[in-house]
């Protein structure tokens, strides 16, 4: 069977395991069956049907989004990867420009 | 949940935050987590990958980063349990951006960065529905 190896902000959804064996053809397969084993994982890394923007699956050193995506076929052999993308931002209402005192922004 | 930082490791994040205004900087923080007790050993500068143009508001890691560094975690015995970034001239309060990219059960450490100066940390962990952060305690040892 094939393997996913888990972040270790999402190892809590299984159990503290790193490394979940999985069956299925395709990576989309196979993160179905990952799902099933670990339904708690499905909202962190699905919106919809859909993986979620910021949740990158490699096989090795290969982006599946530079293969077949979610239909990129698999081997038993293979070890596949859940990278999340660390994003972050400041809100709209930045005090950028507006001659606002440090105190005050802060109050 | 409170975290656990030295006043060395703080300086670090403040000085890094500090030279990467006006725009955003960031990296992660390497550490032990044991349910809401994180603890905090080693930060780890990572570049800022958001275009440039947009980097005044907008931090990015590349996801080989994030390999990089887990398995680094992972040789050193320690675990990826969170990450840092700085909102220039804005308060040290997580954004809508901010959740919609979040995990749970990992620490978000946010440094406002007023006119250049690093006035204030805040940590967060978002909920495990996603709905929203929860504010942790911040204990500076």
């Amino acid at each position: 069977m094939a393997k996913i190896r888990i972040p270790t902000p999402l190892r809590a959804f299984t159990g503290g395991a790193s490394d979940i064996e999985v069956a299925g053809g395709t990576v989309g397969e196979a993160l179905g069956n990952l799902v099933e084993q670990h339904p708690d994982l499905r909202v962190h890394l699905f919106q919809d049907d859909e993986l979620r923007s910021f949740v990158n699956i490699f096989i090795g050193d290969e982006d599946i989004r530079f293969m077949q995506g979610l239909d990129t076929e698999i081997d038993a052999a293979d070890s596949l990867r859940i990278i999340p993308s660390i994003a972050g931002g400041s809100p709209p209402q930045s005090f950028r420009g507006k001659k606002i005192a440090v105190e005050e922004a802060l109050r | 949940m409170d975290v656990q930082l030295s006043r060395e490791l703080q300086r670090k994040i403040f000085e890094q935050m500090e030279a990467s205004y006006p725009n955003e900087g960031g990296g992660f923080l390497l550490g032990e987590a044991q349910a809401d007790a994180i603890t905090v050993l080693d930060v780890i500068e990572v570049e800022n990958t958001f275009a440039e143009e947009e980097q005044y508001h907008r931090y990015a890691m590349k996801p080989q980063d994030w390999m990089r560094l887990e398995d680094e975690a992972d040789e050193r015995g320690l675990s990826l349990v969170g990450y840092y970034h700085s909102h220039p001239d804005s308060p040290a309060i997580p954004s809508e951006y901010d959740r919609e990219h979040a995990l749970p059960n990992f620490v978000y450490v946010i440094t406002s960065v007023m006119m250049a100066r690093a006035v204030d940390m805040r940590v967060w962990r978002l909920r495990p529905d996603r709905g929203a952060f929860e504010e942790g305690t911040l204990s500076l040892t």
